[in-house]
């Protein structure tokens, strides 16, 4: 099985939940290529070999700088026909999902995303997703010859190989069709993990009684390198932006650990959060819903127990 | 300006869900069904430019007779007229490619939808739908402006947001806050009742993807209470007994 990834860049290096592509792809198949776009550097996009990658091929036009999401899926079309690939493999996120299903139509595929575990190799792939988000899972068998597979974080163990990867320069055919969307410009948080790709998330929630309140949370995520979050109120409130709101209309995440402080858990919520590995809960009622949910809980005031907390992990990490 | 908003029929969010058939089919039994939760903001917005800037808003969806109080719903808050592909939407590829004939009959200007449908979470049918009829897409957009043919729109990104425009026509999956839930009111409620809702037959689409069966979870085990004054002996867990620190 000859198998295509999709890796995506940020500040020419290969994303973590890209990384975690080329690992679902090498536990599926030994012939793993990566395709990238934009800038990067050779040194970062050989050491990929690391993780099973035994090709690069890299298109570093400048107008593949910005991720568009047609010019990228005509020119993974073309590396995938090129290498004479079978599977094209790409992590979950808001670029690289619609850049996979466009490409499924191009080279008409079976498509899967949100897939949840590595299948097991064959002619068709029986994969397991997520459905109604995060409450269950669908088996389901991608039966066409050209398949293509999202996942979603922590489908896959990363581990590491011996050597580097050939990295290839390509230069795509480009089509001025595929860039009729110009983007104009972004913000994005600068010098924050990112919360879909965090291994540990700190949320709070109405609990917290106001955005000023946020700092020991920060404090909390800074010593566990972690990501913060929100519930759905505070981040309509507008204590927090919208891109930390977490739950069934917000970012879904799959953490390691994920920690819930004044957070009541509604349905909703938990929808956001129940691929998470460890679940620990801090309220002051007993009767908050989210301990049903939890592995840890402790019933108390946050103000109090934060501050212990923070101090309590900086003693052991 | 001709708009389309697709809107699927989905339990809702609070629902528990449950298997039948050996766990081949979604077990509807006290399920509550919705507009869902994003095609909802899709819907709101729509109406809000039928509004502000004069256009047709028409409303579809892919499903059995079942659908049809969802759609009428959609007309109570403002939708001008409904389709309904009788079929029963077995997976984003079929939606796409029922989407994509409608399209194409009615000739649009603007194709919104949710990000996502919360019940088979594919997130991809706008894509798809752009795919197929060679149009750009955007997701997730939050805010959307239509200024001389133009759409600009922000969109979520992991992080943050990023501003584009891109001229009609245009594939778009939406999310909050692109506008506020509406909620129908008596005078909308009567004339859904009377507004035209057309049912058409599915074209055929094999997506190569089939289901073998579904999965629940498997049960969470009982919380360990720690006292407040013991956040030692919750580090000492985390990190030996759960091994997440």
């Amino acid at each position: 099985m000859n198998i295509l990834v999709f890796a995506e860049l940020s500040e020419g290096k290969v994303k973590s939940n890209s990384i975690e592509a080329i690992a679902f792809a090498r536990a599926l198949s030994k012939s793993v290529t990566v395709v990238v776009m934009g800038k990067s550097d050779e040194e970062s996009l050989s050491g990929l070999g690391k993780y099973g990658a035994v090709k690069v091929i890299w298109a570093d036009d400048d107008r593949l700088s910005a991720g568009i999401i047609q010019a990228y899926a005509s020119v993974i079309t073309q590396v995938f026909h090129a290498i004479n690939a079978d599977v094209l493999v790409a992590a979950d996120s808001s670029l690289a999902t619609p850049v996979a299903a466009r490409a499924a139509i191009k080279l008409q595929a079976s498509l899967a995303t949100n897939v949840v575990e590595v299948p097991q190799p064959g002619e068709n792939l029986e994969v397991k997703r997520g459905i109604f988000t995060g409450k269950a899972f669908a088996r389901v068998i991608l039966s066409k010859p050209k398949k293509v597979i999202t996942i979603k974080k922590n489908a896959a163990e990363v581990k590491e190989h011996e050597g580097s990867a050939t990295v290839e320069r390509f230069s795509p055919q480009l089509n001025d069709a595929d860039f009729k969307i110009r983007i104009l410009s972004s913000e994005k948080a600068t010098g924050h993990i990112l919360l879909p790709e965090a291994d540990i998330v700190v949320s709070g929630g109405r609990g917290m009684k106001g955005p000023e309140h946020w700092g020991m949370l920060e404090e909390l995520a800074r010593v566990l390198n972690a990501a913060t979050g929100c519930s759905k109120p505070v981040s309509d409130m507008g204590w927090r932006p919208h891109h930390e709101h977490v739950g069934q209309t917000g970012v879904k995440v799959a953490p390691q650990l994920y920690i819930a402080v004044g957070i009541s858990g509604a349905i909703q919520h938990l929808a956001g959060v129940n691929s998470s590995k460890c679940i620990v809960v801090i309220n002051k009622d007993p009767d908050a819903p989210f301990f049903k949910a939890a592995d840890y809980g402790i019933v108390g005031d946050a103000f109090e127990i934060i501050p212990k907390l923070t101090e309590a992990i900086k003693a052991v990490r | 300006m001709k708009i389309l908003v697709c809107i699927s029929h989905v339990p809702d969010t609070t629902s528990r869900i449950n298997f039948t058939d050996n766990n081949t089919r979604f077990d509807t039994t006290g399920v509550q069904f919705i507009v869902g939760p994003y095609d909802d903001y899709a819907l709101a917005r729509a109406v809000e430019l039928k509004e502000s800037l004069g256009a047709s808003v028409t409303v579809l969806n892919i499903g059995t007779a079942d659908t049809e109080p969802t759609l009428r719903k959609a007309l109570a808050i403002g939708a001008d007229d409904a389709i309904r592909v009788n079929a029963q939407p077995v997976d984003s590829y079929f939606v796409a490619a029922q989407i994509a004939a409608q399209a194409r009959e009615g000739n649009y200007d603007l194709i919104l939808m949710g990000r996502e449908s919360i019940d088979y979470n594919g997130g991809v049918v706008h894509a798809m739908v752009g795919e197929l009829l060679g149009m750009p897409s955007v997701s997730p957009v939050m805010k959307l402006d239509i200024e001389g043919g133009i759409a600009k729109m922000a969109r979520e990104i992991e992080g943050g947001k990023e501003y584009l425009e891109a001229p009609l026509p245009l594939v778009l999956g939406c999310q909050e806050p692109i506008a506020e839930w509406k909620i129908p009111n008596m005078r909308g409620i009567m004339s859904a009742r009377t507004k035209p809702l057309k049912v058409v037959e599915a074209v055929p689409a094999d997506s190569g993807v089939q289901l073998k069966q579904y999965e629940l979870p498997p049960p969470k085990g009982a919380v360990k209470m720690i006292p407040a004054d013991h956040v030692e002996e919750l580090v000492r867990l985390l990190k030996n007994e759960a091994k997440v620190l």
